[in-house]
């Protein structure tokens, strides 16, 4: 299965490309948005873009498995990710995690069945004062207790 | 007390250009042009502005490390990949005051003769990354970005490069191979960037608080800013205290505040009147102190002087009652997840300290398993291109060093006396 960017995608790729001096600084961004279009980074999205770059798959590939954020298998409507680090773990991040999985009837790094919610422990988002902490698509949820999560994950549709 | 960059931060619409302006935003970028840049960085010297990411290498003497020659074009890189456990300042001066942050970067490229400068934001920071941003369309529409910046006939190009979940992008010759578009692999240094950094050009990369506290030396004047602080550490700092305190959040504070002060006058000490047991004081890779070491001035001499880092300043409580294997065997699993993997020393390193760290807390540590761990930290410590290497050694050797009998306890009667949990 072939993928594509829209137009709107396209467009803002290439200002993209105008900021840099070099085509290679394009790919974290690129990937970016193939992520935001295709949902995660499929294979055929990095032969897609190895095509747009002008770099071989395997380059594309090797920068999109380094780092953390790049989906490479597709992840649920919502990717609930807890922070386990130290300043969470020692408000009771380990227990919220608990909590959800036994909620969510999931283990950290599983999709729920009908695809709703993707369970990820992470490390440090770099908001301990408002620990424990959450990122839920692309917004942080802070100061956490049970009810907070229950309540918010109970409402998004 | 004398702030530098939180004194609006209660004040939400700030982030605006509008807002800031109405408050004196952009004059310190105004008389920067004025005058010459030598003058820029003499100021930055006189303030003995210390680098605010973790290392607190002197800002003026870096940017002074750029060559005189002028025929190559140079990078000004900021680096907002604030991803070291325990801090979260960066994020705030992002959120709450981004011009201060693009004041300082017109002002610092003029000084340093850049016309291209990048802000490497880290890849979760979603809301912060489009607050800079916006900030960023703001000052090229109000003309303090872009070309003949207020008439100067400074031109200066500047943008947004986000990170994608990487905590090595915080090293510096990491971050800049990520902006090129590469993995996150530190270099080999010589070449420092300054010589040869993002796109091969000459590159400085400084912190955003570094750079957040320009506009303000201009302003006000490099002695001035040196005053607030100590001896060869001037200014404020932005102290960030996170754990079961009564007021979580960051701070801030004369670089000359104790340590003590900041936990208990400023965090309003432990939660339900526990008991301190532990502080990891500059970030989750410094050495961690005891109750008993905490009266000590929050000043990168000081820190040092006690065999820890004021680092990047991000003050980790522990309470009584915390099982200290535990605690880090979460920092250990850490840097075991984020080391790059380039140098074996930390990338097999990082993997049996967690593994070894995890036995014991499982109940199945083993006879001689500390000098092990120690001497696994010895083949670490200093032998790769990065610290990532050393940032996972300090805290296993303190926490062995200082806390020694509950590593040996949970050994001896093979289970974690506090239940396998926080």
């Amino acid at each position: 299965m072939s993928v594509a960017f829209s137009d709107a995608a396209r467009s803002e790729l290439e200002r993209i490309r105008s900021r840099y001096p070099d085509r290679e600084a394009a790919i974290l961004p690129a990937l970016h948005l193939a992520q935001r279009e295709f949902g995660y980074v499929s294979d055929e999205a990095i032969v897609y873009l190895a095509d747009l770059l002008g770099f071989a798959p395997a380059r594309i590939e090797g920068v999109a498995t380094f780092y953390t954020m790049y989906n490479r298998k597709p992840v649920g409507k919502y990717h609930v990710q807890i922070c386990r680090n130290i300043s969470c773990s020692l408000l009771g991040a380990e227990h919220l995690i608990e909590h959800v999985s036994k909620k969510l009837g999931v283990r950290p790094g599983e999709t729920t069945p009908d695809g709703k919610f993707t369970l990820t422990a992470v490390e440090c988002l770099g908001s301990c004062g408002t620990a424990p902490v959450m990122q839920v698509n692309d917004d942080y949820h802070e100061s956490l207790t049970e009810e907070k999560i229950d309540a918010l994950l109970d409402r998004l549709p | 007390m004398e702030t530098v960059l939180t004194t609006h931060f209660a004040n939400e619409q700030y982030r605006h250009a509008d807002t800031y302006l109405q408050f004196g935003g952009y004059e310190a970028l105004r008389k920067a042009l004025a005058g010459p840049r030598e003058r820029i960085v003499d100021e930055v010297k006189k303030a003995n502005l210390r680098g605010r990411g973790g290392a607190g290498f002197p800002a003026g003497v870096k940017w002074g490390f750029l060559p005189k020659d002028l025929s190559r074009p140079r990078v000004l890189v900021i680096n907002a990949d604030e991803g070291e456990p325990g801090t979260f300042k960066d994020r705030q001066i992002m959120g709450k005051a981004p011009h201060l942050l693009l004041e300082g970067i017109a002002i610092a490229s003029y000084a340093m003769s850049i016309h291209l400068s990048y802000i490497y934001i880290r890849g979760e920071f979603i809301r912060e990354a489009r607050i800079v941003e916006e900030a960023v369309a703001e000052a090229y529409a109000r003309g303090f970005f872009g070309k003949n910046i207020l008439g100067s006939g400074f031109d200066l190009e500047v943008s947004v490069h986000r990170g994608a979940g990487a905590y090595i992008c915080g090293e510096e010759t990491s971050l800049i191979n990520s902006l090129e578009g590469k993995r996150g692999w530190p270099r080999i240094k010589p070449p420092f960037p300054a010589s040869v950094g993002a796109f091969g050009l000459p590159t400085i990369v400084n912190n955003v608080e570094t750079i957040a506290d320009v506009p303000w030396i201009v302003t006000h004047g490099g002695e001035k800013f040196a005053a607030l602080g100590v001896e060869k550490n001037g200014g404020t700092r932005l102290i960030g205290v996170s754990g079961p305190v009564n007021r979580p959040g960051v701070y801030e504070l004369p670089a000359g505040v104790l340590l003590r002060e900041i936990i208990y006058t400023h965090a309003g000490g432990l939660k339900d009147g526990r008991q301190l047991k532990a502080v990891i004081p500059g970030g989750s890779s410094t050495p961690v102190l005891r109750p008993d070491e905490i009266d000590v001035t929050y000043d990168i001499e000081s820190m040092a002087k006690i065999g820890t880092m004021a680092g990047s300043g991000g003050v980790i409580v522990i309470p009584e009652g915390t099982c200290m294997v535990r605690a880090l065997h979460v920092l250990m699993n850490f840097y075991a997840h984020e080391s790059c993997g380039q140098c074996t020393p930390c990338r097999e390193g990082t993997g049996w300290l967690s593994k070894i760290v995890g036995r014991i807390e499982n109940g199945q540590g083993r006879e001689g398993d500390l000098e092990l761990v120690l001497d696994v930290c010895d083949n670490m410590m200093g032998r790769t291109i990065c610290p990532l290497a050393d940032a996972a050694v300090m805290p296993a050797q303190s926490f062995l060093w200082k806390f020694r009998d509950e590593f040996e306890y949970h050994i001896k009667v093979q289970k974690c006396p506090f239940g396998n949990k926080f």
